[in-house]
C-alpha cells in the first residue's frame, strides 16, 4: 500500500478530485451543505497552519470533544498533518473525566464544539498546566466569554491564512514528513471498573484496518454515502468515517443534531451502516408498533409478506437454494412491502449493515434479512483499530461473530481467552507500560474476552473473562451469556444462572406474565395468580422448549441441566434486581438458597415461603410448591 | 434608559368586577420585567390589554411613545409586540414549521395574487423568511420536530414552538404569560436560558408573568406586583421581595 498517512490520503484525494466531488455533507439550518475535497483540504490546511503559528510541535497531542461535525474532522487532520496525535473525548464526559484524559494524554490544545463543552473545559483549565488554548467552533451563546485561553476555530484559521503568506509551502512539507508508523490517534478504552486507558494507534494500524475490511472483504466505493453519527471518539467511527473515508473517498454525511439522526439517515440513504444492537432492536420495535397503528390493509400486507421474507432468510442461513415459487413470492413481497419498509428506515441502499458490542437476538437478525437488509455481526476492540472478525455475506450465523478479516489471526488461549494478531494491533497504552505488557503478552493481543472457535471456523464470544465462571470440574460457562439467550424468548422475562463450583449449570426462570398469560388463554389454560401460572405443567413444557433451544447453542459443559420457574417475579423493590434491572446473582442465591440446593440435590418439588413487599409498603408471605425440571 | 412601553392609569372592568384598577407602569427597552401576584390579581388582563384583546374603559397605553390604546391587536403586532399564551394558542393541526412561518407572515409583502401564483416574488420572499425561521429553529433546538404535527407534541415542546412563533414576528417586545407553567425542572431551565438569550442576544424586551419566584427573582431587572387589580409594588427584585405589602398579599408563600 505504500507509506500512507491520513493527511497524505487527504492530499491525494484533493489532487485527484479538487472541487469536483463532495467529500463531506453537513445539515445545518435545514439544508445539506456540501464540502468538496478542495474545501476539506483547505479547511484542514488553514487550521493546521494556525495551530503551527500558535506553537504546535510535531509529536504533541490535542484533544477534541464535541458532536460529529466537519470541524471535528478538520481539527483531527490538521493535528495529524503536523505530525501530532489526536485524543477523542466522548461528548457526554463530565469535567473530572475530561480532566483525567486531557491530563494523562498531555494535551496542549483542546478543541471544543460549543458552549456546553467549553464550559466544562473552563471549569478544569486551571488543573491542566500544559493546556495552551481551548478552541471552540460553534460560538452560539458565548458572546460574553472573555477568557484569554479561548479562541474560535475561525480565528485560528485566520491565523493560518496569514501564516501561509510567510511560509507558502510549510503545510506540504509537514505532510511529507509524516510516516505510517506515526501515532495518529490515542483513543480511550472503556474502563467500567477502572480508569480508562489511552490506546495509541498509528496511521498504518487504522489504514490497514480500513483496507482489510472495506477493500478486501466488504468493498466500499467512492460513490458511496455514509452517515457519521456514532461518536468520533470511538474507534469504530474513526475506522469508517476517517480511515475508510480517506482511503476510498466516499462521502461522509454529518447529521444536523443528535436528535435528527434517524430522519437524516432517511434523507441520505447510506450504503453502509454501523450500530450497536439497541439501535437495531429499537428500529424493529418502532416498525412493529407503527404497523399495529396503521390501516387494516397495511397490516394485511405486512402479515402476508413478512413470513415469506423470513422463509427466504432461512433459506439463506441454511445455505439452501430457494425454489422458484419462493423467489417469485419474495419478489412480489419486495414491491408490496419490503422496498417501502426499507425506505422508511433509510435502508433502501444498504449493502452492508453491521452490529457489534453486544449480542443481538436471532429474531432481530432474521427480521432484517427478511426485509432485505444485509445485517452482519462484527467483533473487535479499540486495541486492534476496530474490527478483527466479521460475518461474510454467505456465512451468517446468529450465535457467532464470524471469521477473521485478512492479515488477522485469532487464537484461543488455554484459559479460553480470545487472542489476536494483525498489522492493526496498537502500539500500546500511553504512559502505561505495565498494562501494555499485559495486553501484548507473548506477541498476541489479549482481548479480555472468553470465547471459542466452532466447527465452521467461526468465532463465538462468550463473555468478559472476569465474568466467566467455572463448574466444579473446571469447565467454563458464562451466566450472562446463557441468561441473555434465554431472555430472547418472549416468554422469559428474567433468568438467573447458577453453577460456580457446582457439578452442572442450573437456572431460575421468571416467566413474562403478560406473554405467558396470553399464551395460556389461547390454549384454554385457566390460571389465577402469577404463582399459579408459573407452576402449571403446560407452562413448564413451554419453557422447557426454550431451554432446549438455548442448550443446543451451548457447548456441552455449559448446558442447563435443571431449571425451575420462580413463583415470584424478581423485583428491585425486594433487592433482587438493581434499579437498572440487572440481576443480583449472589443476593438471589442466598435468598432462595432452598431452591438452589433443591436443584443440586435432585429434588423435584420444593415448598417455599417468600417475603414480599408491596408497593405501598405492606409485607406479606407467599407460600408455594415449586417444581424443578430436569433437562437431561 | 428609554421607555418602550407605558401603561397609564388603566381601568378595566367586566360588569361589576374590577380586573384592573388604576394600574400604571413603565417598561424600559432591553430589560426583563416581571409581573407577579396571586391568582386573579389581573396579570393576564393586563397583558391582554397591552396586546389589544381587552379594551380598558379608562387609561392609555403607549408603545415607543405612540398611543396604541385605540389600535386593534393585529396592528399592535405589526408594531412589534409579540405574545405567548398560558394555554398555548398554536394551530394544532399544522406542522411546527407552518406555525412558525405564520408568525412571520405579518412582515410578508406578497398579497393574495402574488401568493396565489407563488413563483417569482412570493417564492423569493418565502425563502428569505424560511432562512430566518431556520435560525429560530436552531436557536430553540427544535430541528427534530420541524415537520411534526404540533398537536401531537408534548406540552413543553409546544410551549417552545409558541415562543418560536412569537420570535418569528421579529418583535421588539415579547409578552410571556406563565411560560414555565407545567414544566419539569429541565424544561424550565431550558426556557429560562431561551428567555435570557432572547433578551441579550436578540435585543428583545421581555415582559414576563410567572409564578416561579426563583426564576422571577433570578432573571428580572424589575418586578411589578399586582393584587386584586391594583399595583401594590414595583422595583428591583430584592426591594419587592422585602416589601411588607407584597409579603402580606402572598401570605403563606416564601421566596
Amino acid at each position: 500500500m505504500g507509506n500512507y498517512t491520513f493527511p497524505k490520503l487527504l492530499r491525494e484525494k484533493y489532487l485527484k478530485w479538487g472541487d469536483n466531488k463532495v467529500a463531506i455533507r453537513e445539515k445545518d439550518y435545514g439544508i445539506w451543505n456540501e464540502v468538496t475535497w478542495k474545501g476539506y483540504y483547505e479547511n484542514v490546511k488553514y487550521f493546521a497552519l494556525g495551530l503551527k503559528k500558535l506553537g504546535f510541535e510535531r509529536g504533541e497531542h490535542i484533544s477534541i470533544i464535541g458532536n460529529n461535525e466537519p470541524e471535528w474532522v478538520y481539527a483531527e487532520l490538521a493535528a495529524q498533518s503536523l505530525g501530532g496525535a489526536v485524543i477523542g473525548i466522548y461528548q457526554d464526559s463530565t469535567p473530572p473525566e475530561i480532566k483525567y484524559i486531557a491530563e494523562l494524554s498531555d494535551s496542549v490544545y483542546v478543541i471544543t464544539e460549543d458552549q456546553e463543552q467549553t464550559d466544562k473545559l473552563l471549569e478544569i483549565k486551571d488543573e491542566l498546566p500544559l493546556l495552551r488554548k481551548v478552541i471552540y467552533w460553534d460560538p452560539k451563546g458565548m458572546r460574553n466569554y472573555r477568557d484569554p485561553i479561548l479562541m474560535s476555530f475561525k480565528e485560528v484559521q485566520e491565523l493560518g491564512r496569514e501564516f501561509e503568506k510567510e511560509h507558502p509551502n510549510l503545510f506540504e512539507e509537514e505532510i511529507d514528513k509524516g510516516n505510517e508508523e506515526d501515532i495518529a490517534l490515542i483513543l480511550t478504552t472503556s474502563g467500567t471498573t477502572s480508569l480508562p486507558k489511552l490506546a495509541m494507534l498509528t496511521h498504518k494500524n487504522m489504514l490497514k484496518m480500513a483496507e482489510n475490511l472495506l477493500v478486501k472483504v466488504d468493498p466500499m466505493y467512492p460513490d458511496d454515502e455514509f452517515v457519521s453519527f456514532l461518536p468520533l471518539a470511538w474507534v469504530g467511527e474513526q475506522m469508517m468515517s476517517i480511515s475508510g473515508g480517506l482511503l476510498i473517498g466516499f462521502t461522509v454525511n454529518f447529521p444536523e443534531e443528535p436528535t435528527t439522526v434517524t430522519e437524516n439517515i432517511r434523507e441520505i440513504g447510506p450504503h453502509v451502516m454501523f450500530s450497536p444492537p439497541r439501535v437495531w432492536e429499537g428500529i424493529v420495535s418502532m416498525i412493529q408498533v407503527k404497523i399495529e397503528d396503521s390501516t387494516p390493509l397495511k397490516k394485511l400486507v405486512y402479515r402476508t409478506f413478512m413470513p415469506i421474507g423470513y422463509r427466504m432468510a432461512d433459506f439463506k442461513f441454511n445455505k439452501q437454494k430457494p425454489p422458484l415459487k419462493w423467489k417469485i413470492l419474495y419478489k412480489i413481497g419486495y414491491f408490496m412491502l419490503f422496498r417501502a419498509l426499507k425506505d422508511r428506515i433509510g435502508m433502501s441502499r444498504i449493502r452492508k449493515a453491521y452490529t457489534g458490542g453486544a449480542a443481538l437476538g436471532p429474531d432481530v437478525f432474521r427480521f432484517y434479512h427478511a426485509i432485505g437488509v444485509n445485517l452482519k455481526q462484527i467483533y473487535g476492540q479499540t486495541e486492534i483499530a476496530g474490527i478483527s472478525v466479521v460475518h461474510r455475506d454467505d456465512g451468517i450465523k446468529f450465535e457467532t461473530v464470524g471469521k477473521p478479516i485478512p492479515e488477522t489471526e485469532i487464537r484461543i488461549s488455554e484459559e479460553g481467552e480470545i487472542l489476536s494478531r494483525s498489522p492493526s494491533v496498537f502500539k500500546g497504552y500511553y504512559k502505561n507500560p505495565e498494562a501494555t505488557a499485559e495486553a501484548l503478552k507473548d506477541g498476541w493481543l489479549h482481548s479480555g474476552d472468553a470465547g471459542y472457535i466452532d466447527e465452521d471456523g467461526h468465532l463465538v464470544v462468550i463473555d468478559r473473562m472476569k465474568d466467566v465462571m467455572r463448574l466444579s470440574d473446571g469447565s467454563i460457562f458464562s451466566p450472562q451469556y446463557i441468561e441473555n439467550k434465554l431472555k430472547f424468548s418472549p416468554y422469559i422475562k428474567e433468568a438467573v444462572v447458577f453453577g460456580k463450583d457446582k457439578p452442572y449449570v442450573t437456572a431460575f426462570i421468571n416467566i413474562d406474565y403478560e406473554n405467558v398469560g396470553k399464551w395460556a388463554e389461547n390454549h384454554q389454560i385457566a390460571y389465577t395468580t402469577y404463582t399459579d401460572l408459573s407452576q402449571k405443567p403446560e407452562v413448564y413444557e413451554l419453557i422447557r422448549k426454550d431451554v432446549e433451544r438455548v442448550n443446543k447453542q451451548l457447548p456441552e459443559a455449559a448446558r442447563i441441566k435443571r431449571f425451575l420457574i420462580l413463583h415470584k417475579e424478581l423485583d428491585a423493590d425486594d433487592q433482587e434486581l438493581t434499579r437498572t434491572k440487572k440481576v443480583r446473582r449472589r443476593f438471589i442465591e442466598q435468598k432462595y438458597n432452598e431452591l438452589v440446593r433443591a436443584m443440586y440435590e435432585n429434588r423435584d418439588n420444593v415448598e417455599v415461603q417468600a417475603r414480599v413487599k408491596y408497593r405501598d409498603g405492606r409485607e406479606a408471605v407467599i407460600k408455594a410448591f415449586v417444581k424443578v425440571e430436569t433437562m437431561f | 434608559m428609554d421607555e418602550i412601553l407605558r401603561v397609564d392609569n388603566v381601568f378595566l372592568s367586566f360588569g361589576g368586577v374590577n380586573a384592573l384598577f388604576d394600574v400604571s407602569l413603565a417598561v424600559y427597552r432591553g430589560e426583563i420585567f416581571s409581573i407577579i401576584g396571586p391568582n386573579g390579581a389581573g396579570k393576564t388582563s393586563l397583558l391582554n390589554s397591552i396586546s389589544g384583546f381587552y379594551h380598558p374603559q379608562r387609561g392609555n397605553i403607549y408603545f415607543e411613545g405612540k398611543n396604541i390604546t385605540k389600535l386593534p391587536s393585529h396592528k399592535r403586532a405589526e408594531l412589534g409586540i409579540a405574545r405567548t399564551f398560558q394555554n398555548i394558542e398554536l394551530f394544532k393541526g399544522m406542522t411546527v414549521l407552518d406555525n412558525l412561518m405564520l408568525g412571520a407572515h405579518i412582515h410578508m409583502k406578497s398579497g393574495v395574487l402574488s401568493g396565489g401564483i407563488y413563483w417569482g416574488f412570493a417564492e423569493k420572499e418565502e425563502l428569505a423568511f424560511r432562512e430566518k425561521i431556520e435560525e429560530i429553529i436552531d436557536f430553540l433546538e427544535i430541528e427534530h420536530i420541524r415537520y411534526a404535527v404540533t398537536g401531537q407534541l408534548s406540552y413543553g415542546l409546544q410551549k417552545r414552538v409558541e415562543l418560536g412563533r412569537a420570535l418569528a414576528m421579529d418583535p421588539k417586545i415579547i409578552l410571556m404569560d406563565e411560560p414555565m407553567a407545567g414544566m419539569t425542572i429541565e424544561e424550565k431551565e431550558d426556557m429560562v436560558r431561551f428567555i435570557i438569550d432572547i433578551n441579550e442576544e436578540r435585543d428583545v424586551t421581555v415582559v414576563l408573568i410567572e409564578h416561579d419566584m426563583g426564576v422571577v427573582m433570578d432573571i428580572s431587572d424589575r418586578v411589578a406586583v399586582l393584587d386584586f387589580g391594583k399595583k401594590i409594588a414595583e422595583g428591583k427584585p430584592e426591594e419587592v421581595r422585602k416589601d411588607p405589602r407584597v409579603i402580606r398579599a402572598y401570605i403563606g408563600e416564601e421566596f
